[in-house]
């Protein structure tokens, strides 16, 4: 009998008799007798909150991948970064967790700002000058690339390198069945994408990850000349943290950056709620998805933040909207703003730097073990794959006993969608951070070793 | 009622009205906050790891702050920010209801938040038990029969919706192109109709703000996929004619979609299901109270009926035979519609709200969200009368018709008085057929001494608007900002930091 409802029976009763009634039920008097429920919920009935707590601690405990339990090399997309607790702290202010959206912004000042600062942070780091206020992760965000490349030329074909994460695609390929897309996938060539081999005439985009899903870190001016080329537009989906060391989208020369935001002070957390980042050119933000917070006044003339250009928006525009998007992952960029204001510019350089050190330091231990062998000669960042003698989920199982979270397998990521990876199977991908210290490498290298031997 | 202390205790929140400068304002070189862990890995310079052609020249410029400016800052944004937590939020259609401390307890839970997205079933079972049992509970309530978590808000699960429509009519061979939508539905509604590949035909509403059900069957043909409805409507009103409804889309061969964001006022009285809907999508950030975040993260998972199932997005989370929990993909799967396995956290945090409830909780969770808006509606029919003045469900429409007429005083005008008055405003101006539309959602989990305080504040508004209409078009003015001139931001767009300081 537990809820959280405030009204004592006299009350209610008392509220009834204001409205002519004598009981709850009569205020669903109207609703048609046939498809009323009769015998009420087929749920069990409430229970205290001990009681659930109970039931959760023993769900949990049937994780085994849990942080205590495993250290974390795992990656893709989703990253064991350190959290400090005065983020944690911040981010879960209960005026940010508990506002809903900024429509009336006299009394929205908190969260606008905040969204005016991640937009800022954002388009920095994307090296654009129009960042939104967050999708709901990194593979919606590139679906919303893709309408805006599609509104912008008018074309409907789509360049998309296999080396953009597995799962992404995937969703790509979901939402194409609505838009009518035609998606064609280069294949990757030793980790590289291999944009010769295909037909880029007509493309209204050409989609890149960089670094790519083995963490191959490709030369995007490539990709960039194809989208010159053909008037297409360039859709960068990039690791965010990569922005501490390495050239940014706009550098790259992208007209569209995504990527997937929760390195910046989001928990693995079953993978969401993330943060689908989103950054373009000027030219293209009429064509913006989702909310935006932009600058201006009060009627008493002090700096005041609002949610603009409104007009392209699905409660306005409806069926010619830009997007259907209407919440996204607000609590996401707060958080996200808060995290980035505590790295600061040198903490991201340095979470950058030491997650590639961290990462080249196991790449260089792990290819001295016998019968392991790096999949890709090129430069990586902070991820990369190795091929093991072994099944990869054999491999990673067995690890998981000596407290090794040794990876992904990259058979399981693609669930055989990339053709152009030979054997996958036997292909895991590995990750590393700032967190990892030289001693857990060096287990994972002895335990690697054992494992394969 | 009286308006007793917990009602004003529910109102008048003190708000910083200081403006606040923005965290790059604040940056002063040298300054840091952050602390990483002591690795001893070799400290190689990056040049010798990765080519030169890949490395950025120079540093992208952020800020440099202290940590204690740091939490200075976001703790005086949040003095600037209005929530559930301060005070009453009757924002119609978007359920502000209390968000159970609880359950954001629950998700805090390193158990759940430390596990990563892609490891082997074996190592997340636990996850894996959490999302079949929401799955089932979600299906027990809506009346379903599968369900989908993935969606990570209600306009993705709208879309993923459609394009389960799409995919059951396609596997059949049949090409349909249009679905119907009701003229006060929500703007999601149809963007997300576009976006799956389908035309809108909109349905007109009645003069008792339902489905004009003539109009609607002469709308009906083969080429229509199917209709978007939304019950009880964004009206507050319950369709009553949903059985005729659904009847006549089924004959024609149509798919009826269930716009769930108004499911709270219907929990233990009517299912989705019963009412012969074949996809209903859930709002766990409205009906199962996980917190709306500032605009997000919700959860908006598709549940749909057994000729559907097979065309869910996959993996899904299944229990095997011999009771373990594996991910499967349905054999006619759409697809992914996440990166991963949808908000987690959000599904962790609603399943908790519903096993604290259970049926006989959530049965009067309806029951005292439809008490609350009656009461409202009834207590405010002289000041602000309802557009349609009958039985509502969990929301009513007023309409401040009479003081445009009398007094030149428009809804938005009440609507930002009222924060003066220290509530919310309600929704204004939605939906579109109602004119000088207010919207009251007072959900639940507000006491009957609130919503007196409440009406008493509407009521002082009313009286401002006959003695001076004009301070009403100023308000709000004890606001941390007062009225903020939107053309202007829209006119010339400042969106960052860079932007306003190149100004």
């Amino acid at each position: 009998m537990a809820d959280y409802l405030p009204h004592t029976s006299d009350e209610v009763d008392a509220m009834l008799s204001f409205l002519g009634l004598s009981s709850l039920e009569q205020l669903f008097d109207h609703i048609p007798a046939a498809v009323r429920l009769s015998q009420g919920l087929e749920l069990a009935p409430g229970m205290s909150e001990p009681d659930v707590a109970d039931y959760f601690n023993r769900l949990t405990r049937a994780n085994r991948a849990q942080a205590s339990a495993l250290t974390c090399f795992a990656g893709a997309g989703a990253y064991d970064h350190e959290v400090p607790a005065v983020v944690k702290m911040l981010g879960s202010r209960s005026e940010f967790v508990t506002a809903y959206t900024p429509y009336q912004p006299e009394v929205a000042q908190g969260v606008l700002q905040a969204i005016f600062e991640y937009q800022t942070l954002i388009s920095r780091l994307s090296g654009l000058p129009i960042a939104n206020a967050s999708l709901y992760d990194g593979a919606t965000a590139l679906v919303e690339a893709l309408n805006m490349a599609a509104g912008a030329t008018q074309r409907s074909k789509m360049v998309v390198s296999t080396g953009v994460h597995p799962h992404w695609r995937d969703v790509l390929r979901t939402f194409a069945a609505g838009t009518g897309y035609d998606i064609i996938e280069v294949p990757l060539r030793d980790g590289l994408t291999d944009w010769d081999s295909v037909d880029a005439t007509g493309a209204a985009a050409i989609v890149a990850s960089y670094p790519n899903y083995l963490g191959v870190l490709e030369d995007i001016g490539v990709a960039k000349r194809l989208s010159v080329a053909n008037d297409a537009l360039l859709v960068l989906g990039a690791d965010p943290i990569a922005a501490g060391v390495l050239k940014t989208a706009g550098q790259w020369g992208a007209d569209v950056f995504v990527g997937e935001g929760q390195p910046f002070g989001t928990p693995l957390a079953f993978g969401g709620p993330y943060l689908g980042l989103f950054a373009c050119s000027d030219e293209q933000v009429r064509r913006l998805p989702g909310r935006i917070v932009g600058e201006t006044v009060d009627s008493n003339d002090r700096r005041a933040f609002v949610t603009t250009l409104r007009a392209r928006e699905q409660d306005i525009r409806r069926e010619r909207a830009t997007s259907n998007v209407c919440t996204n992952q607000t609590l996401m960029a707060v958080t996200a703003a808060i995290q980035l204001g505590w790295l600061g510019t040198q903490g991201l350089r340095e979470v950058a730097t030491r997650s590639a050190q961290g990462a080249h330091y196991l790449f260089e231990h792990a290819c001295q073990i016998e019968g392991v062998t790096p999949v890709s000669s090129q430069p990586f960042f902070r991820e990369f794959a190795l091929r093991v003698p072994h099944r990869a989920g054999e491999v990673l199982r067995a690890m998981c006993e000596d407290g090794v979270l040794g990876g992904l397998s990259v058979a399981e990521l693609t669930n055989g969608s990339d053709g152009s990876l030979e054997d996958p199977s036997h292909v895991v991908l590995v990750a590393v951070t700032e967190r990892r210290t030289r001693e857990q490498i060096d287990h994972y290298v002895d335990v690697l070793r054992k494992v394969v031997r | 009622m009286t308006a007793a202390p917990g009602g004003r205790a529910a109102s008048a929140p003190l708000l910083g009205h200081e403006t606040e400068p923005t965290m790059f304002e604040m940056s002063v070189p040298g300054r840091s906050s952050y602390q990483l862990r002591t690795t001893d890995v070799p400290a190689v310079s990056l040049d010798a790891l990765i080519p030169l052609d890949h490395l950025n020249s120079s540093d992208v410029d952020l800020v440099e702050l202290s940590e204690r400016d740091l939490v200075g800052h976001f703790t005086r944004l949040s003095h600037r920010q209005f929530s559930v937590d301060l005070g009453m939020y009757p924002l119609g259609s978007c359920t502000m209801k209390y968000n159970p401390k609880f359950c954001d307890a629950v998700a805090a839970d390193p158990g759940l938040n430390s596990v990563h997205p892609g490891v082997p079933a074996e190592l997340c079972q636990g996850w894996l038990e959490l999302l079949v049992t929401l799955e089932e509970k979600l299906c027990a309530i809506t009346g379903m029969s599968a369900a989908t978590l993935q969606p990570a808000a209600g306009a993705a699960g709208e879309l993923t919706g459609l394009l389960l429509m799409r995919a059951f009519h396609s596997s059949r061979g049949d090409v349909r192109t249009r679905v119907l939508i009701p003229d006060s539905a929500h703007g999601t509604n149809p963007a997300s109709v576009t976006l799956g590949g389908y035309e809108v035909t909109t349905i007109p509403s009645n003069e008792r703000g339902l489905v004009d059900l003539a109009a609607l069957k002469a709308a009906l043909g083969p080429d229509v996929a199917g209709i978007m409805l939304t019950n009880p409507n964004t009206v507050g009103l319950f369709e009553e004619e949903i059985v005729d409804i659904a009847h006549a889309v089924h004959d024609v061969g149509g798919l009826l979609y269930y716009d769930g964001a108004n499911l709270n006022a219907i929990l233990g009285a009517v299912r989705p299901g019963d009412m012969g809907f074949d996809i209903v999508h859930m709002n766990l950030h409205k009906t199962f109270a996980t917190p709306h975040g500032g605009g997000g993260p919700g959860a908006g998972p598709v549940a749909v009926s057994k000729r559907l199932e097979e065309f869910l997005p996959g993996p899904k989370a299944t229990r095997a035979s011999s009771g373990a929990y594996e991910w499967r993909r349905p054999p006619r799967s759409i697809g992914r519609v996440h990166g991963w396995h949808g908000n987690a956290m959000v599904l962790a945090r609603a399943l908790a709200y519903i096993d604290v409830h259970g049926g006989d909780g959530l049965t009067r969770v309806a029951q005292h969200a439809v008490l609350n808006a009656n009461w409202l509606r009834r207590r405010l029919e002289k000041t602000l009368p309802a557009a349609y003045d009958r039985m509502c469900m969990h929301e009513c429409v007023l309409t401040a018709t009479n003081l445009k007429n009398s007094f030149g005083v428009r809804g938005l005008d009440v609507a930002k008085a009222l924060l003066e008055e220290g509530f919310h405003s309600p929704t204004v101006y939605f939906p579109l057929i109602v004119e000088e539309a207010l919207m009251f959602e007072p959900t639940e989990t507000e006491s009957p001494q609130t919503l007196e305080a409440l009406a008493q504040a509407v009521e002082r508004i009313a009286q401002r608007a006959h003695d001076d209409p004009e301070s009403l078009h100023r308000a709000p003015q004890t606001t941390p900002v007062s009225r903020v001139d939107e053309a202007r931001a829209a006119r010339h767009l400042i969106s960052t930091e860079d932007a306003s300081s190149r100004r």
